[in-house]
């Protein structure tokens, strides 16, 4: 690190410039600390400086040339050598030289491909950073600043409900419906459990929420299973006929889009795990995928329809046609 | 201004039928272990147990059944469900062989106080075993619980409907 008396002889920082502006996403770090980090979706320009600031004014700072990368990785905790790069992108900000005082470089990335979204897990990360490097004969400088990435999908076309009829012959039949099979991450549940035949003796009824992340492939596959949620929706013996509603809201819960395959490296899924227990302790259970997807946060400037309706009620002037075209603003943005 | 408010209405049930809302449970199914009788003198004395049984699961050929067992066939109920079923088979009460031992202060395996803690232990182990779903496929079972006596050299098989 400092042999010689060499040492760090200038601090780097990046600076964004819309620091001001630019919205900040909580992110969960590997140790289960939550950071702070700017938000930034695919497509988006990543543009800011790169100050290097000499620590010993006067003292001339010989390198090998100033860069700066845009890198897009994922990290397997069990192979933690080896980052699989999927973004790379690098700027030059000086050729090989000397400074001698401190300085500011410009740098520009513009309409950077983000095609993952951020993700810490269990066995597996996947970072966007910033890397600004002054490179040197013995050792380099270099100041990394991570950003976070979120993928927002919209409403989906085909969003069919979930129902089925499940259950032990002659001991256990319910019919489960969720009313969706995919929901945003702010979304809510709403289902039913119909019991068709109940011959045994039911305590309870719970539906946990479990996300399963799966990294490794062919032989090493690798599961890791985390029950995110448990919500009693019955609690008592059902008889015949009876129906069950669930609402669950998902807002409460923290959790991320469903991710398949990502780079052919990890997988991130979520199951709605429906589990009945008996008198005797016995666990019945019935296992469904859900897919998770992230809404972007769209601000609306107009009003939203249901609110144009409720003024009009107490105000008493109303403006059908504007505020039919108020509406219409909203659905296109 | 926030999103539209989600849609939480209930999905569409339908009514119960009041006969079934208001009739009797389809899992009435219970086991009664009492009544604890020493039989026999000297030394080939054993306590034999009344297991008495309710139900209206269509798997149990009787509605009602009434029989005596003593804890060896309670021992080969368990042997059996362990080996012919995937059940995970709770335990026994426990075997009680310092009990038999000669030259104890207390009557050993026939004092009352021992015979009360097997008789609950029975009717736990029952009751857990003839709720089970798998369990209740098993022949030896419904030998145990419904026919006169526990023919040890029974064929093992499954069972459907009765």
């Amino acid at each position: 690190m400092s042999f010689f008396g060499f040492g760090q002889s200038a601090d780097i920082d990046i600076v964004l410039n819309d620091a001001e502006t630019r919205k900040k996403a909580e992110h969960k770090s590997e140790d289960g600390r939550k950071d702070k980090y700017f938000l930034f979706y695919d497509g988006e320009t990543v543009s800011g400086k790169v100050n290097v600031t000499l620590k010993y004014p006067g003292k001339r700072l010989e390198h090998n040339g100033i860069k700066i990368e845009f890198v897009g990785q994922i990290e397997l905790y069990y192979d933690r050598g080896n980052h699989h790069e999927f973004v790379s992108l690098v700027k030059d900000l000086a050729r090989p030289g000397e400074l001698t005082q401190s300085q500011t470089f410009d740098f520009e990335f513009t309409h950077v491909e983000k095609p993952y979204e951020s993700y810490t897990g269990q066995n597996v990360k996947l970072r966007y950073f910033l890397r600004a490097t002054v490179s040197r004969r013995l050792n380099d400088i270099s100041k990394e600043l991570d950003i976070v990435v979120h993928t927002l999908s919209t409403y989906p076309e085909l969003n069919s409900s979930i129902k089925m009829e499940v259950g032990i012959e002659d001991c256990l039949h319910i019919e489960f419906e969720y009313n969706k099979s995919k929901y945003h991450l702010k979304d809510v549940i709403v289902g039913k459990i119909y019991f068709l035949l109940v011959r045994i003796k039911i305590r309870h009824m719970e539906i946990d929420i479990i996300k399963r992340e799966t990294t490794g492939t062919g032989p090493n596959v690798y599961h890791e299973n985390d029950t995110i949620a448990k919500y009693e929706i019955m609690d008592g013996a059902p008889v015949r006929g009876e129906s069950i509603p669930i609402r669950l809201f998902l807002a409460g819960y923290e959790m991320t889009p469903t991710m398949r395959d990502i780079n052919k490296k990890f997988s991130v899924r979520y199951y709605l795990n429906l589990v009945l227990i008996d008198e005797e302790e016995r666990r019945y259970f019935k296992q469904q995928e859900i897919t998770l997807w992230r809404k972007g946060d769209i601000v609306r400037k107009s009003m939203s329809h249901q609110a144009a309706i409720a003024s009009q009620r107490f105000e008493g002037s109303s403006h059908p046609e504007k505020s039919q075209s108020q509406s219409t603003e909203e659905d296109d943005s | 201004m926030a999103d539209a408010i989600a849609d939480t209405r209930r999905l569409f049930t339908k009514p119960q039928n009041l006969n079934d809302a208001y009739g009797p449970p389809s899992n009435f199914l219970e086991i009664d272990v009492s009544n604890p009788e020493t039989v026999g003198v000297g030394r080939g004395r054993y306590t034999t147990y009344e297991v008495r049984l309710k139900t209206n699961l269509p798997i149990f050929k009787l509605k009602e059944s009434c029989v005596r067992r003593r804890y060896s066939d309670f021992e080969w109920l368990r042997a059996e469900l362990e080996r012919e079923s995937k059940v995970v088979v709770p335990p026994l009460p426990g075997k009680a062989l310092f009990r038999q031992l000669p030259f104890r202060g207390d009557d050993g395996i026939f004092d009352d106080s021992f015979i009360e803690e097997r008789r609950q232990g029975l009717e736990q182990f029952l009751n857990k075993v003839a709720g089970h779903p798998l369990a209740q496929n098993e022949r030896c079972l419904h030998m145990f619980l419904q026919d006169e006596s526990v023919d040890k050299n029974y064929t093992p098989s499954k069972i459907r409907q009765a």
